[in-house]
């Protein structure tokens, strides 16, 4: 699947595919979603109840929030992070370039033409976002629509209706609002524990016994959580949707150059956050200030997906 | 014993084979119309917006006749040729249009008042964004024919769309692709 910076460009994973690969992405998804809810409610059981009757009784209602949260994040995630992100929509009749483009982009896709969306903010960025091309939006920033020309807009519109044409913007709408919630369960299951796990020690009188279940919730999360980032990271979907939307404009020149305008903008978009920085097309946060935040960089690095472009000009 | 086995796990497998590629095909045909009625439906909105665009010229430039008329007979031409749903008839009526179209605009070149009227200015962006799309629609409704005639002529896939029926869909070319091959050079 790598593919070498100085390759020629083919579309070797066509749209058709890359749909299959994601609606199996769904799936494992939420079944590792479940998991991990229903994991968490087990030990909280376990910890409040003090014994394990009480963490097999909290099972039905883990996979019913499971199940909850997964429906609500399918039908309402799009609005959730388009809301978080303070983005308007465009009404009919304004914003006659971007409206062009994206609906001569549609077309060339075969997709019909999804919501805009713009977000008054300087910082140049974009991203797409829905639950299938039905169901699916586009939000710009103003700094894009100002910064960029013409061809370069449609690059970037290109890379954004790819996701959409192949179906990553429902694994990346279920990504951001399933991690965001199980980095929550943990959160609050972390803090439950001091409290439950003392109340455990009266009855019991031993302290061993929390240490192991902190190993066991350890041991069975990061595994999954590591699979849900890995997931959420998948460089190549970015690379992919460089690939098709520099197909779909026949120039990639076009989005090579709004790339290098973007990492070149020194403004940081300040309605993103750690959810939502992985459906930009470039990374909005910028700063890294630890070594360690490499490993959960939603993007490829800016500088190779430029050198892959200009490879297949 | 045995053979009847071997027997029956061929036959199923075949059967497999037939029905997948079967649908396969049928699944790429459907894709191949569908990306059709793209470009069909750009193509009447350029239709719709031609007589405005005659008419707003016109009232700047009424002795231009011969121009208007090239124009209105090549849209009829190709409003008839859309009729006919073939992509090589109507690519040729489209490509005439084109022509009478740019012959129009030279026209109205040298009007200046008629560059400054709103309504010229609307139909022609409008004219260059239904243009723009009617490019994209192509570039997908050929995209899918090549998917579905490679199929078609591929083995063992071949064989099978001779006896089910299945024939090669036409492209739809434009002009301007004629235009980006090879330049003659001439030396005389």
């Amino acid at each position: 699947m790598t593919q070498s910076p100085g390759q020629r460009f083919v579309p070797r994973v066509s749209m058709y595919d890359a749909q299959a690969q994601n609606r199996w992405r769904t799936v494992l998804l939420i079944a590792a979603f479940t998991l991990i809810v229903v994991a968490i409610a087990f030990v909280f059981g376990d910890i409040l109840g003090g014994n394990a009757t009480a963490g097999i009784a909290a099972v039905p209602l883990a996979i019913l929030f499971s199940a909850g949260t997964s429906l609500f994040s399918y039908f309402a995630g799009d609005r959730l992070v388009l809301a978080q992100s303070r983005a308007r929509e465009v009404p009919e009749g304004e914003e006659k370039v971007l409206r062009d483009v994206v609906e001569s982009l549609a077309i060339g896709l075969g997709i019909p033409v999804p919501k805009l969306y713009v977000i008054e903010d300087p910082a140049p960025n974009a991203f797409a976002t829905g639950r299938d091309p039905k169901h699916a939006s586009v939000a710009v920033t103003r700094g894009l629509l100002e910064t960029m020309d013409r061809s370069e807009l449609e690059g970037v519109i290109a890379h954004e209706l790819s996701h959409v044409g192949n179906r990553d913007i429902r694994v990346m709408l279920l990504v951001t609002v399933l991690v965001g919630t199980v980095a929550l369960l943990s959160d609050w299951l972390l803090r439950s524990m001091w409290w439950g796990g003392r109340s455990r020690d009266r009855d019991r009188g031993s302290g061993g016994g929390i240490l192991l279940i902190v190993g066991l919730v350890l041991a069975i999360l990061t595994p999954v959580i590591a699979t849900l980032i890995q997931l959420a990271v998948s460089r190549q979907r970015e690379y992919l949707a460089d690939a098709s939307g520099a197909f779909l404009t026949r120039y990639p020149q076009g989005l090579a150059s709004a790339l290098r305008k973007i990492a070149a903008d020194p403004h940081v978009l300040a309605v993103a956050n750690k959810a939502t920085a992985s459906l930009y097309i470039a990374n909005p946060l910028k700063d890294h200030p630890f070594q360690f935040d490499r490993l959960f960089d939603t993007h490829p690095p800016i500088e190779e997906r430029i050198k892959r472009l200009e490879a297949m000009g | 014993m045995d053979i009847t086995i071997v027997l029956i796990v061929i036959v199923v497998i075949l059967a497999l084979f037939l029905i997948t590629t079967y649908n396969r095909l049928i699944t790429l045909r459907q894709r191949v119309k569908e990306a059709w009625s793209d470009i069909d439906i750009q193509l009447k909105r350029r239709h719709d917006l031609i007589p405005n665009l005659v008419e707003t010229v016109k009232g700047y430039a009424a002795h231009e006749r011969g121009t208007f008329e090239a124009v209105t007979n090549a849209r009829a031409q190709a409003v008839a040729a859309g009729a006919s749903g073939s992509p090589q008839q109507m690519a040729q009526a489209e490509n005439v249009l084109t022509g009478a179209l740019r012959s129009l605009f030279a026209v109205a070149e040298n009007y200046p008042q008629l560059q400054a009227v709103q309504e010229f200015k609307d139909l022609s962006e409008n004219l260059t964004a239904t243009e723009d799309k009617i490019a994209f629609a192509r570039r997908f409704y050929n995209g899918n024919v090549r998917d579905y005639n490679t199929a078609l002529q591929t083995f063992p896939t071949n064989i099978l769309a001779g006896v089910f029926g299945f024939t090669a869909e036409q492209y739809f070319e434009l002009a301007d692709q004629a235009e980006r091959e090879v330049p003659q050079v001439k030396f005389s």
